[in-house]
């Protein structure tokens, strides 16, 4: 088989500071996924027993990828404050525990987020590009994605433009995502696809391939705005993504499944994923992500269980 | 060539040079399955007549567990004596309770055991891994449900067996002699038992002398149901014990899965006399993979075809015939994928392949790799540790297999592939049907059409689109050619227990 493959020359198109060229008409189409088969293929995943070292070692893994979440109208200042401290050392009892990855939120609190995280290394995520919808003129969106990274964001979290998508206008999917990437400099760029609004698997292969090529750092499912948010198997599709990816080039991308992720339970079950299907190299926070906000005190609640035999009341536990 | 060219050119393949490293940054802890609660007794006697009865002979066997090697319980010997005890018991139960009861009865008792089985299905799982070394999460999830659900589909035909061949009057055959294998030990019993009792008939059934004691539990599962005594009886014994089964001239029936050397010598033995027969014998399956498939989940269906039960499964993808132009990209995926697969203690809930059924069948499939490696096929073994003790391979395939080698055409009945590939469609259906068997093959294509048009050449009793290895009750199970006749589960499964007037 060929070496020369198409991830490989999309690659070599991108100089370290050329935008990558624009979407090519003669893209393969991706490989077919069976809806069936990859559904099946998580079930059988999510019967693996985790229990003991295991599941200790796994949760605490989960909250060093944890991308604290808060996006909403009523964020203040001294919400994002209590998150960052909440992510900085999310377990009283145990100062082994985390800190998390990231703290993500709206660009006008990334300031606030920079300055309580100031001396760690817990990264500030920025949504942008007219989150959540992304229904906005692309200048627009590249203005907010400028704006946020001068606001201190080490990473942005970008929405596609679904509608473009769905309307197999793939050539502007891919032209906005090249120019936000250009618009982050330095920046990690997580590429949010959606996949609650893209209907089929083989669209959600279809865009995770899009946003690989057009220069994402991770991709990532959801915005956390729209049900359903991150599925198990929608994962795993985007994984397998990663995957012919890595095969073709040997360049790794991130994976971020974010929302729905709610219990420890479901946490290891991502992960053991992720382990199965893209290995040790993937099972750390620069290349694995969840974003949560009500994850994190289920983990912390089975890790103090874990240390101490009995469960904690979830009052024991801050709510930030 | 012009720049546009060079780059329309390089996208179009999709490569797979680089390689992934599965290793030890976030192992599972052992998840061993708790035994304590199980019972399984020092001796185990015949059952016949609703009793438990010692050997004429006075002769017992030891069952031992292929991941320890360690002894589990000693098992009367039946012997020719004992095989017309139990098929006088049958005759009699069949006579004097069974053929005079109501379908809508029969079904009741039929009902009541698949109740039961799932009732006890935690424990039957674990003596059926520690007997057979099967990993518990098959015996957990499929063996034991499936048997299950046998019973209760059967239980459902049990009163309108003459709505299953309209306009004909039928009435059941008598006694049935079954023989079943050690791969599916207790699901086996399902598959002879449920249809013999629904149709009307009484039972003798022999388990396979490495794995009877998922057949004894159900024996006593049997007696709680409260059936009539004699209905089922259980012998067991070796070889020597079939063939006094088969060849008893009042057994009505015969009903044998296993390989089909044996086969053959049970349909001699028979020939003349005018017992019914029905064989389920050995496979080389064809699972043949196009470009244009679900590459990932075909390849997730290739691990399912034939690592599934340690490759003991007559209907496995054993033979995998692979597009030509994909070739290089599914075999570094499986590479890949072979990696993930957990080979160990099958009492384990993470272990993916179990311990192979026994000495002997370790010994063939060691030979049978050997004349593969010898025939110039290339061999690439799983890099998993294997425990020390019980019986274990790791799984293995070829590359480079020719379909006159050894290894492409015999049943290795181990978690061994031979990958061979083909260029045409037509070609696929060609190789595919080369092979002295037709139990079952596998076909993965994204175009629904294809899947028809093949699946109306192939020679196989068995074909699955999109999937592999799925079993369900209502859909019927046999084979082609020396793969053999009849056919087990929904209506057409009830003809093998029926005469059709």
């Amino acid at each position: 088989m060929t070496q020369e493959s198409r991830g490989q020359s999309t690659l070599s198109r991108f100089g370290a500071s050329a935008r990558p060229a624009p979407y090519p008409l003669f893209y393969p189409p991706p490989p077919p996924v069976d809806q069936v088969a990859i559904e099946e293929r998580v079930a059988a995943l999510a019967k693996r027993s985790i229990k003991k070292s295991a599941k200790i070692a796994g949760l605490r893994l989960a909250v060093a990828m944890m991308d604290l979440t808060t996006l909403e109208g009523k964020d203040t200042p001294g919400k994002v404050r209590a998150l960052c401290r909440k992510a900085l050392s999310p377990l009283d009892s145990d100062s082994t525990v985390g800190p998390c990855a990231a703290i993500c939120v709206y660009p006008n609190l990334v300031p606030v987020a920079k300055q309580a995280l100031a001396g760690s290394k817990v990264k500030v995520a920025s949504v942008a590009t007219a989150f959540p919808s992304g229904q906005s003129p692309l200048p627009v969106k590249l203005d907010d994605t400028r704006r946020a990274v001068e606001l201190g964001a080490d990473e942005i979290d970008m929405v596609i433009d679904r509608g473009a998508m769905l309307a197999g206008d793939y050539a502007k999917v891919f032209d906005e995502i090249a120019a936000t990437k250009e618009a982050c400099g330095p920046a990690h760029l997580k590429v949010i696809l959606e996949t609650g609004e893209l209907g089929s698997y083989d669209v959600v292969r279809k865009a995770s391939e899009i946003g690989i090529a057009a220069g994402g750092d991770f991709i990532k499912t959801s915005t956390g705005k729209v049900t359903p948010a991150a599925t198990p198997a929608v994962t795993l599709v985007m994984l397998e993504a990663i995957r012919d990816h890595y095969y073709a080039t040997g360049r790794r991308i991130g994976m971020k499944p974010a929302g729905g992720v709610r219990t420890a339970k479901q946490a290891l079950h991502y992960l053991v994923i992720v382990k199965e299907t893209l290995g040790d190299a993937w099972l750390n926070p620069d290349l694995f992500r969840f974003g949560a906000s009500a994850l994190l005190n289920d983990v912390l609640m089975q890790l103090e269980k874990e240390r101490t035999g009995a469960y904690q009341a979830s009052e024991d536990f801050s709510k930030d | 060539m012009s720049k546009a060219l060079t780059k329309a050119k390089a996208s179009l393949g999709r490569g797979a040079g680089f390689a992934l490293d599965f290793g030890h940054a976030w192992d599972y802890a052992p998840a061993p399955e708790a035994t304590d609660h199980v019972k399984i007794a020092r001796r185990y006697e015949l059952f016949i007549g609703g009793a438990w009865r010692a050997p004429r002979s006075g002769k017992y066997f030891a069952t031992h567990s292929p991941s320890t090697e360690e002894k589990l319980a000693e098992v009367a010997e039946a012997d020719a004596r004992d095989v017309d005890d139990a098929v006088k018991a049958a005759r009699n139960a069949y006579d004097k309770y069974w053929k005079k009861m109501r379908g809508a009865e029969r079904a009741k008792y039929v009902f009541r055991i698949a109740r039961a089985i799932q009732e006890k299905a935690r424990e039957l799982a674990i003596v059926e891994s520690m007997d057979g070394g099967k990993p518990i999460k098959e015996s957990r999830d499929v063996d034991v449900p499936l048997a299950a659900a046998h019973f209760f589909y059967h239980g459902g035909w049990a009163d309108k067996l003459e709505y299953a061949f309209h306009g004909r009057r039928v009435r059941p055959l008598g006694v049935a002699g079954q023989i079943i294998p050690w791969n599916f030990p207790l699901l086996m019993a399902a598959w002879k038992i449920a249809p013999a009792l629904a149709c009307g008939n009484t039972v003798v059934l022999k388990p396979a002398e490495t794995t009877p004691l998922t057949a004894l539990f159900l024996a006593r599962i049997l007696e709680e149901c409260e059936l009539p005594p004699g209905v089922v009886n259980i012998v067991t014994g070796a070889g020597e014990t079939g063939a006094a089964l088969a060849g008893h001239p009042d057994v009505n029936k015969v009903a044998f899965t296993g390989s089909t050397e044996v086969g053959k010598r049970i349909q001699k033995a028979i020939a003349g006399s005018r017992k019914r027969l029905t064989l389920e014998l050995g496979g080389k399956a064809a699972n043949v993979i196009f470009a244009d498939a679900p590459i990932d989940q075909a390849v997730e269906g290739i691990i399912n075809g034939i690592y599934f039960n340690q490759g003991h499964v007559c209907c496995a993808g054993s033979r995998l015939l692979v597009e030509e132009s994909v070739h290089d990209l599914v075999v570094h995926k499986l590479r890949d994928r072979l990696a993930t697969l957990r080979v160990g203690d099958p009492l384990d809930k993470n272990t993916d392949v179990g311990a192979i059924n026994s000495k002997m069948q370790l010994e063939k499939i060691t030979e049978l790799v050997a004349a593969g490696e010898k025939e110039g096929a290339e061999r690439y073994s799983a890099p998993c540790k294997l425990p020390s003790k019980g019986y274990f391979f790791a799984p293995t395939f070829f590359t480079g297999v020719s379909q006159s080698s050894r290894i492409a055409r015999e049943e290795i009945f181990g978690p061994v592939l031979s990958i061979l590939t083909f260029r045409t469609p037509d070609e696929a259906v060609e190789k595919a049907n080369n092979t002295m068997y037709g139990l079952s093959a596998g076909i993965w294509t994204d175009k629904g059409a294809k899947i028809f048009w093949l699946a109306q050449k192939l020679k196989a009793g068995v074909i699955w689109g999109n999937t592999y290895n799925k079993f369900d009750a209502s859909s019927p199970f046999g084979g082609y050619k020396e793969s053999g006749f009849g056919r087990e589960g929904g209506r057409q499964g009830l003809g093998a227990y029926l005469e059709v007037e």
